[in-house]
């Protein structure tokens, strides 16, 4: 239960906290006199520079309204640089959040509210804002000297290019240090608590559950008791200023999405960790120890930072030198009998692909996680992209086929790596789960799951007793509804076996140059992969009206906007069906089928079109793209303009 | 940790063959480098299956295919990483790594330094032919400053590694070098290897009769060798044939002196903590004549070996003796909760 609203901070006292956690709530709403304004949702950008904090700014809000009930999405947008320098536009880092009464499917397409701790974040984000959209500025940071940096000949807060704008210039940083006095900091380090003080404003504006902002506070900076006094008392003073200001008429009450959540206990999580706790729950599942094999790249490294926390469930996570000894450790440790998995992003890809291709050869399980971010080359590394298609599924040499699995929002990714895990143990094989930058940062409700709902990743590896005195171990002996392999682990006595890189002889696994034997091997392998698709439920479309001659095709993180784009086109009187693919390779059975049952297929990705090469290929359909390469997730009002422009064509 | 549970009968060397033709070039060294490591596994007291030898790629990384262990022959160069992950997960596993100088030294360099520095519980021998045999003759990270060879039919420009101090600089625990003829030697070492715990190099000097033949000829030959080595023994003086090994000036590092000479010759000391000494003692051989050429085990000492640390940390964190929630970890702090 969060704070009520009078309870906490009328007193207004700096420093001192009144926080009396009580669940009375009759003796709470006297004490606001303000009157309450309902909305259904709300977009809030909070952005400042890349040290002010905007980012744990917004995670907090986040947290807070998860707990509230709201359903949520959210946007992080930061620069690659980590202290780019200060006050400048490359340096904004910025937070999009979303939260609704209801269901909701994107992070937002333009913020209702825009937070700019100074003139840089005010130029970079102003243009997002629909003319009528609040503009909460510190009116602090606009001095001469700040608005020469990023090119304003004159204050835009007094020139009038925010007339049509609903404008709060709230003097944020001096407030703040005002609100330390008697606290024993520095000037600089009272103004670094002004985004705590912007929390607290806007926690009083939206109704949000404090309580926990405040335990956060105190465990976050548990050895620093002065700062957390510092933190509590500018939240605490934002929050107060809200209540007592002339300048915030009304404050908004967004009602938890009740109807939009089964039942069921949630958390907001993020896709690095949803990830990361899905490759755990595999581990759990499977029997088999977690190996992450890792070299540190964004938008990558928090799985490697959370999957390093859990070594009470036997996670060994080794940082390796580069990335190819990442991939490399990672597949000895399968080859030793464990779930062997390497994450990194799209430059690393390319570093592993021998490593991936020796695992191909080998036949053994493995987990490659590529949080695709912007490219070529370095790209962008901080920004989204689903780039990465083409080289997971042909950047080797020779005919090397791997299955590959993407999640769709941030909270599925815990599915896709439990699918990606199921897929690489049933068929021994290495397996790509293509998650991106946007999935990785942005965040949504999920409803935990019970541990015993989650899927049984059996695996038996060969025992001695499988092969009776005389019988010889044959590595390369399949199922023969599987094709997989048998996988005899070092340890198991009598099935000492030798295997390499080099072709090898079906079922016996000697080396082989034999032509035919190797057009076999070849074809064994390309069948085994294919017949995945036996194991994969038919993909379904989504519509509504069973009439739509239109589907939309997608894949990983587009999934909200595209399905947000569809109810804005449904809302218009227009006819649209949607499908979204979980597995890329194999395509789920049945899916030529479903394509040819629509006039048009439209297929929207953060690329040039590599899924629609793939499909176009694949079913000889006369796929339409629709691309974007932005380094952000794409808006759902531009994509329905798009499928509107299909349904119409 | 690395249970050495013996064989329930002792193991020959015929044990350790594997049923493939061996496929080197007749008269290579590797030969007789497989033919000492299969008399000297039964000595590990491990069953085969305890055993595995991981290689990257060169005629030296066939090696695992002729042995009747668990083996990988994997990709060039990455063998050192691929047998981390595999030590790191199984320490119960007894881990062996095959290599050669292009293989370790170039390709694979990166992951030769870094298992060494790691101190992964690793037995790495690394053929040193000074060419590249597979890729027919070209010049090597060792080669001789010069060298011709196809790839430098005007002779090379690059400055060789001397693999020892290589892996000295990369803070390498255990350290020795021996010959692919000298059955006995050879056997020696790879014992002291064997029983060092943590990463353990092994240079081995072996013969490409085809590409670079008599390489290491002066260091073989009856009649000359004597000249050229200096067989290091733990607590012995340093010194071969009419010359020992001093100090120089004041300790700044080691000189090939008469026997007559005055002062005393070093006693070598393969476990001092400060590998200045081992460095030194590496640096004595001349990179172009290869004279003297030490031999034996230049540096043994003990460090937390990376296997044992990991395990360690997961045993403190309890994994092992309490059975991890699940359920919490996937709920984390902050919940909340919707009613049917």
């Amino acid at each position: 239960m969060g704070l009520t609203r009078s309870e906490a901070f009328v007193t207004g006292q700096a420093g001192v906290l009144a926080v009396a956690v009580t669940e009375d709530e009759v003796a709470t709403d006297g004490a606001s006199t303000k009157p309450v304004e309902k909305l259904r949702r709300v977009v809030i950008r909070i952005a400042g520079d890349s040290g002010d904090g905007m980012q744990l700014t917004g995670d907090r809000f986040t947290q807070e309204t998860a707990i509230h009930g709201n359903d949520l999405s959210t946007l992080p947008d930061f620069p690659a640089e980590i202290r780019a320098p200060a006050g400048t536009l490359p340096g904004v880092s910025a937070f999009q959040l979303h939260f609704a009464d209801h269901d909701i499917l994107t992070p937002g397409d333009a913020p209702d509210v825009l937070v700019a701790m100074n003139p840089a974040a005010l130029k970079t984000n102003l243009g997002a804002v629909p003319r009528g959209g609040t503009v909460i500025v510190n009116t602090d940071e606009f001095t001469g000297r700040a608005l020469k940096k990023v090119g304003y000949e004159q204050n835009p807060l007094e020139d009038g290019s925010l007339d049509g704008y609903r404008v709060h210039p709230i003097a944020l940083t001096s407030q703040t240090v005002k609100a330390l006095d008697g606290h024993p900091l520095s000037r600089k380090e009272a103004e670094r608590a002004k985004n705590m003080y912007a929390l607290g404003l806007l926690s009083w504006l939206y109704h949000r559950p404090v309580e926990q902002t405040l335990r956060f506070l105190e465990q976050k900076f548990a050895k620093r008791p002065d700062i957390v006094a510092a933190n509590r008392a500018a939240f605490q003073a934002g929050w107060n200023f809200g209540e007592t200001t002339e300048e915030f008429a009304v404050s908004y009450e967004v009602a938890p999405a009740t109807s939009a959540f089964p039942a069921g206990t949630y958390r907001n999580i993020s896709g690095n960790p949803a990830l990361a706790y899905g490759l755990i729950a595999a581990s759990r599942r499977s029997g088999l120890g977690l190996f992450l094999g890792s070299y540190p790249i964004t938008p990558a490294s928090d799985i490697l930072h959370e999957l390093a926390k859990h070594k009470a469930f036997g996670v060994r996570t080794f940082q390796a030198e580069d990335e190819i000894a990442a991939i490399g450790a990672a597949l000895g440790a399968s080859y030793g009998g464990a779930l062997g998995v390497t994450t990194t992003s799209g430059p690393g890809v390319a570093l592993k692909s021998e490593a991936i291709g020796l695992a191909v050869s080998l036949e053994l399980p493995l987990i490659i996680c590529d949080i695709q971010r912007g490219g070529p080359s370095t790209g962008l590394p901080t920004k989204t992209e689903q780039a990465d298609l083409l080289q997971a599924m042909f950047g080797r040499n020779g005919e090397s086929p791997v299955p590959i699995v993407a999640p769709r929002s941030p909270a599925d990714c815990f599915d896709a790596a439990m699918e990606a895990a199921r897929i690489a143990l049933t068929y021994r094989t290495p397996v790509f789960l293509l998650s991106d930058g946007y999935l990785a940062n942005g965040s949504e409700p999920w409803r935990i799951p019970e541990v015993e709902e989650l899927p049984a990743l059996r695996v038996r590896f060969a025992q001695t007793d499988d092969y009776p005195a005389g019988q010889p171990y044959l590595p390369y002996q399949r199922d023969p509804e599987t094709l997989a392999r048998t996988w005899a682990v070092p340890g198991t006595q009598g099935l000492e076996h030798r295997i390499g890189g080099l072709e090898k002889a079906d079922v016996t696994g000697e080396i082989s140059y034999d032509p035919a034997n190797h057009d076999h091997m070849v074809r064994i392998r390309a069948a085994k992969v294919a017949g995945i698709a036996k194991s994969i439920p038919p993909l379904e479309a989504d519509d509504p009206g069973g009439s739509a001659r239109l589907l939309v095709l997608g894949w990983g993180s587009t999934y909200g906007p595209v399905q947000a784009a569809c109810r804005l086109v449904r809302g218009r009187g227009g006819a649209v069906a949607h499908a979204h693919l979980r597995h890329l390779n194999p395509f789920p059975p049945g899916l030529g089928e479903l394509l040819k049952r629509y006039d048009r297929v439209l297929i929207p990705e953060m690329n040039l079109g590599q899924l629609s090469l793939l499909i176009r290929a694949r079913y000889l359909v006369d796929a339409v793209g629709y691309n974007q390469v932005r380094g952000l997730p794409f808006t759902s009002t531009e994509l329905a303009d798009a499928i509107e422009e299909q349904v119409h064509a | 940790m690395l249970d050495p549970a013996p064989a329930a009968k002792p193991l020959t060397a015929k044990d350790f063959k594997s049923d493939q033709e061996v496929r080197w070039c007749p008269g290579c060294g590797d030969y007789a480098v497989l033919a000492a490591v299969q008399s000297f596994l039964p000595s590990l007291g491990l069953q085969r299956e305890k055993i595995v030898f991981v290689s990257g790629i060169g005629c030296s990384s066939r090696f695992p295919y002729y042995l009747s262990t668990y083996g990988m022959h994997s990709i060039h160069g990455r063998a050192p990483a691929i047998a981390t992950g595999l030590a790191a997960s199984r320490p119960d596993l007894s881990v062996w790594v095959v290599t050669g100088d292009g293989d370790a030294l170039s390709i694979g360099g990166n992951h030769l330094i870094h298992a060494l520095r790691r101190n992964v519980n690793l037995k790495i021998l690394l053929f040193n032919n000074r060419i590249y045999g597979l890729t027919k003759g070209q010049y090597s990270p060792t080669s001789e400053p010069g060298k011709v060879t196809k790839s430098t039919p005007y002779g090379s420009l690059d400055a060789p590694f001397n693999p020892v101090s290589l892996a000295l600089g990369a803070e390498a625990t255990f350290v020795a070098r021996t010959i692919d003829s000298d059955r006995k030697h050879l056997t020696s070492v790879l014992t002291a290897a064997a029983q060092h715990r943590g990463s353990a190099l092994v240079e081995i000097y072996q013969n490409c009769n085809i590409f670079n033949d008599n390489a290491f000829e002066h260091l073989k030959a009856p009649d000359e060798r004597d000249r050229h080595l200096l067989r290091l023994e733990p607590d012995a003086p340093l010194a071969y044939a009419d010359r020992k090994v001093v100090w120089d000036g004041e300790r700044r590092g080691l000189a090939v002196t008469s026997d007559t000479d005055p002062r005393p010759a070093v006693v070598h000391e393969i476990a001092a903590e400060d590998p200045t000494y081992a460095f030194a003692l590496a640096r004595l051989q001349d990179p172009a004549t290869l004279s003297p050429t030490p031999i034996g085990v230049f540096r043994s000492v003990r460090r937390p070996v990376y296997d044992d640390l990991m395990e360690q940390q997961l045993a403190a964190a309890g994994h092992g003796t309490r059975e991890p929630d699940l359920g919490a970890l996937l709920a984390g702090a902050d919940t909340w909760t919707v009613e049917a």
